[in-house]
């Protein structure tokens, strides 16, 4: 199927998109599902407003969500007039920012686990991976701890457990996440700084 | 960023190089755009046309990898046609300092390196000293062993004609663009530098930096509104992240990670805490015990005494000399030693240079945990292309994250600006915040060490970890001011120079890190950060004024910049000795007699022509004075230009030394290198797109931007898609030595050749943007198949911007 960019954007405004994206690939059906109950509420009356900052680039753009006070769900996402660096403008990735929240239905909302040699991923409950995942650190940590280095100083330290991430989450989980590092004697501790 | 985004606007010019600020950050862009209705000049200095060169003055193509060439021709030009802000020179920066009789540079390489090692010895890398142990200067600046006639001297083999010959620039564009800077070395004139990761993603990418960073305080350009260094950096929190040292070389707030020869907190306290006997420089890091026993304290409370040196001997330490970055982590789980892997808020699968050597090494995991809010290639490594599930014997857990809307904690820009976000709907399913997860996880090993002991168990069992709230989740203001710090007892505060005494009660936060304390009666998570909190506990972070008193687009009212609520760094030196300001129009600080008005200013102290109470303006240097000459760089004090790892020339134009000397070389059978190769003709580059955002990870699965950019492509100019017989729109294949990336030709205009060495060099170039999981069956994979690891001797960021490739159809 040939289509052109107009075409295509004409298309998906007249008939709601889940057939022209499905040509690539694609399936909107959720989200136009997701759209039609946003289309029961009174925007206007009920809306609640909170801040928040844009999840890509670096500048820090503001951008404001409008929530329904009667099911608390986002149904809008603008950039914040008041921001001195913004001043309510956007680029596209920010401008598409609604795409991120539960109205994308490829976020992952279940724990999920794919045991040694599986096939598939499995959906698991919070208490089996958090005790699974504990006892999987403290075996590692324990059989390949090194005290001391070959020169016989004391490092305290364990190689066999790498942590990656993350500069895509907010200032305080960070510090949690490098004191957690530490704590457990990790050195191959790094995130996207690097790359 | 030294300054910040909405400072772009005081510029005067503004060199855009090693980014493409217009499709990448696009609202950074428009205050560049705000400098040029105003008058500014902007430039755009990049191997390939963008948007961003579209909007310029004007474009000047470089290729890539030869940034010090073209820019150590820049520095040659200033010092040659004295276009230098000599008053800002002699008194803000060490060019008058005499530099050791041992050291010298021949051939592309300073005294003291060891081949065998790739090091440097940095002895003979110091100034020499009077009898009071202050640096020697000579004000005349003709000492033959002054900094300044040792930097006159490096920079003169950059002549035009060689720098030509080696970036491919030809001379009337080198020239433009040398002239145009160089016009902001007058005191009334501001330029600035935006770069991105086209200056990091090179074996020389902090060389680059830095020899950015010699220009500007030749031209008295740092301190200033309008001036500075500014990195537009890529990731949302990325200076957050980087501040709190998710990182293997530091600790939080950038405090030295351990190393095995240090065994003892005062060895290690002695190395790291600088000592000047200059009674001008304020040498702030003298305070470095006072930081980091007050992060101690934070990590384990009372459970740190006095008696056990704070804990000290529970945190690792590495090996000295042995680093521990991506890359080393991944060439040790190549090689199995590395068993279990927390991949969090990332795509390494994808991001990491030679991704075919990743995903091998990721088949050697015992265990992998992800914490994100969408799958990836990295958790799904295991059903990846070419790879059979029932041979991987890695555990894996793909643990579902809040999105950055769902949860509400602080976010730093480029611009220090600490930016607090709230909570605007709740998280679906049993997805979590990153926080959350990490703390459940870390109590549950916590409670196995209590139960079960295990080696160094104190470290893990001692750690103060009790940052949920009541009902059992993540208490995000417990750990703000966790970070921010607090005083652990009632502490009385004298400040000998204002004549005070000021009492805080234990439980206080602390005001500020001006009141950390290195006796174990402060904790403090991270000492730059200090001071986000008022003492009576009101989140400045929060702050939503946007009052601008100076007029120059500071807004000291919005949010919380570090450190203590500056915008502009080194904003002492915008002012002359006496404290006035070089450029009355834009006046970011004024001495009034008894202090400082304006930004929050470098320390409180008098400007320097006071000699009895007066300081130096670069109040972190020890020497207090900006630094021309840099011996704490690995490869040399000057930045030299070496070719990339791969490149089209077999000798490097300069020296003998065709790469980084000091640059290290993985040596895995899968680190196939293939320098000035026919087979390999080719240099490539690396870039984003307005569209996605670095992997991807996020923005493939948004149908809105996938549909804009769905897929992996590569640009080649238009004469070399006529020799190979390329067409725009076909499909074709890319490869290196280490991999193959089949994608879309674009044939373009915005790459032209370049004549290098007198011959004719082309340049293609791909976004990073992509993977093989979704979207499904696009044929699609990471551009990092293609590039090898290798990274800057500083800092092992990878060489993602000069790689050799060819282009073949298919």
């Amino acid at each position: 199927m040939q289509i052109t960019r107009r075409g295509f954007l004409t298309m998906t405004g007249a008939i709601g998109g889940g057939v022209a994206l499905s040509s690539l690939g694609l399936n909107l059906n959720p989200t136009r599902a997701y759209a039609d109950e946003l289309g029961k509420m009174d925007r206007i009356k009920i809306a609640k407003q909170v801040t928040t900052i844009c999840c890509y680039c670096s500048v820090g753009c503001g951008l404001v969500c409008s929530v329904d006070k009667a099911t608390g769900k986002i149904f809008n996402i603008e950039g914040d007039a008041d921001h001195p660096i913004n001043e309510r403008s956007l680029c596209a990735k920010g401008a598409g920012f609604f795409d991120l929240t539960e109205a994308n239905k490829h976020r992952l909302t279940k724990v999920l686990y794919r045991k040694p040699y599986g096939t598939e991923w499995e959906e698991k409950d919070w208490d089996f991976a958090l005790s699974r995942i504990a006892r999987l650190v403290k075996d590692t940590r324990d059989k390949n701890f090194t005290k001391r280095n070959d020169k016989g100083e004391l490092v305290n330290r364990c190689e066999a457990i790498g942590h990656y991430g993350s500069s895509n989450v907010d200032n305080e989980e960070c510090w949690i996440m490098s004191v957690k590092s530490r704590a457990l004697g990790m050195v191959y501790i790094d995130h996207q700084a690097r790359v | 960023m030294t300054n910040h985004y909405c400072d772009l606007k005081n510029a005067d010019v503004i060199l855009i190089m090693g980014s493409n600020a217009a499709e990448h950050h696009p609202i950074a862009f428009k205050w560049i755009l705000r400098a040029k209705e105003k008058g500014a000049t902007i430039i755009h200095v990049d191997p390939r046309y963008t948007r961003t060169s579209a909007r310029c003055d004007f474009h000047v193509p470089l290729r890539s990898g030869t940034d010090i060439a073209f820019l150590g021709g820049m520095i040659h030009y200033i010092l040659e046609n004295k276009k230098f802000f000599k008053d800002y020179v002699l008194n803000y920066t060490n060019a008058s300092f005499i530099v050791d009789n041992g050291f010298n540079f021949k051939d592309g390489l300073f005294s003291g390196y060891d081949p065998k090692k790739r090091k440097y010895d940095k002895a003979t890398w110091v100034f020499d000293k009077d009898g009071k142990g202050i640096p020697q200067r000579d004000m005349s600046l003709t000492h033959p062993r002054s900094v300044f006639q040792l930097l006159k001297k490096h920079y003169s083999r950059y002549t035009l004609d060689k720098v030509s010959s080696i970036t491919g620039v030809s001379k009337e564009n080198l020239l433009k663009v040398y002239e145009i800077y160089a016009s902001t070395g007058v005191p009334d004139k501001a330029g600035t530098e935006c770069y991105a990761l086209g200056w990091t993603h090179h074996t020389t990418g902090s060389q680059n930096i830095r020899t950015m960073s010699i220009i500007q305080l030749l031209l008295g350009n740092m301190g200033i509104a309008g001036g500075g260094i500014n990195a537009l950096r890529g990731e949302p929190n990325v200076q957050g992240s980087t501040d709190h040292c998710i990182l293997y070389g530091n600790l939080p707030g950038y405090l030295k990670m351990l190393s095995a020869s240090l065994d003892t907190l005062d060895k290690y306290l002695h190395k790291y805490t600088p000592e000047s006997k200059d009674p001008q420089s304020a040498n702030y890091y003298s305070n470095y015990p006072k930081f980091f026993v007050s992060f101690l304290k934070s990590l384990w409370e009372d459970k740190a005494t006095k008696e056990n040196a704070f804990g000290y001997s529970w945190l690792p330490k590495m090996d000295d000399g042995k680093h521990y970055s991506t890359m080393h982590m991944f060439d040790a789980m190549y090689a199995g030693k590395v068993k279990g892997y927390f991949c969090v808020g990332a795509d390494t699968a994808v991001s990491t240079p030679n991704s075919n050597k990743v995903r091998k090494a990721m088949e050697n995991l015992d265990w992998l945990v992800g914490e994100n809010i969408f799958d990836n290639e990295t958790h799904s490594f295991w059903k990846g292309p070419g790879v059979d599930p029932k041979k991987i014997k890695t555990e894996c857990f793909l643990l579902p994250a809040a999105a950055t809307m769902e949860k509400e904690g602080s976010q730093s820009n480029s611009g220090r600006w600490v930016q607090w976000k709230y909570k605007a709907a709740e998280a679906p399913g049993d997805a979590l915040p990153v926080g959350e997860i990490e703390i459940k996880i870390m109590a549950a090993v916590k409670k196995l060490y209590e139960k079960e002991g295990g080696p160094n168990a104190e470290a893990i069992v001692n750690l103060k970890w009790d940052y949920l709230d009541s009902k059992g989740h993540f208490d995000v203001i417990k750990v703000a001011k966790r970070i921010n710090g607090v005083f652990l007892e009632d502490t009385v505060i004298e400040d000998k120079a204002k004549g005070t005494k000021t009492e805080f009660k234990k439980g206080q936060l602390v005001p500020g890190f001006g009141n950390l304390q290195a006796d174990g009666k402060t904790a403090c998570g991270n000492w730059c950060i200090s001071g986000s909190y008022t003492a009576d506990g009101i989140n400045k972070m929060a702050s939503r004024g946007k009052e601008d008193p100076t007029g120059l687009g500071l807004f000291p009212n919005w949010s919380f910049a570090w450190p203590v609520n500056r915008r502009i760094l080194y904003n002492r030196a915008s002012c002359d000795v006496n404290g006035r300001p070089y450029n009355p129009k834009r006046k970011l600080l004024e001495w009034t007699g008894d202090k400082w008005a304006g930004d929050v200013p470098d320390g409180p102290w008098p400007p320097q022509a006071d000699r009895a109470k007066g300081k130096y303006p670069f109040i972190m240097q020890r020497d207090g004075l900006g630094a021309l000459f840099g011996p704490g760089m690995a490869e040399g004090p000057f930045p030299e230009h070496y070719e990339p790892l791969e490149g089209p020339l077999e000798k490097n134009l300069l020296s003998s030394q065709r790469m980084n000397p000091a640059a290290e070389i993985f040596k895995s059978d899968m680190d196939q290198v293939a320098n000035a190769s026919e087979k390999f003709p080719y240099v490539c580059t690396t870039y984003s797109c307005t569209e996605h955002w670095c992997t991807g990870a996020l923005t493939r699965w948004q149908a809105w931007l996938l549909e804009m950019q769905p897929e992996l492509y590569v640009e080649i100019g238009e004469k070399l898609a006529r020799e190979k017989g390329i067409k725009n729109g076909e499909r074709i294949k890319v490869s290196s030595i280490r991999g193959e990336a089949p994608c879309i030709a674009m044939v373009t205009k915005r790459f032209k050749p370049f004549t290098v060495d007198g011959k004719e060099v082309h340049q293609v170039g791909m976004p990073f943007n992509y993977g093989w999981l979704f979207p499904k069956d696009s044929g699609s994979d990471s551009t990092n198949m293609l590039t090898p690891t290798v990274g800057d001797a500083n800092t092992f960021c990878p060489e993602y911007k000069a790689f050799m490739v060819n282009v073949e159809k298919l």
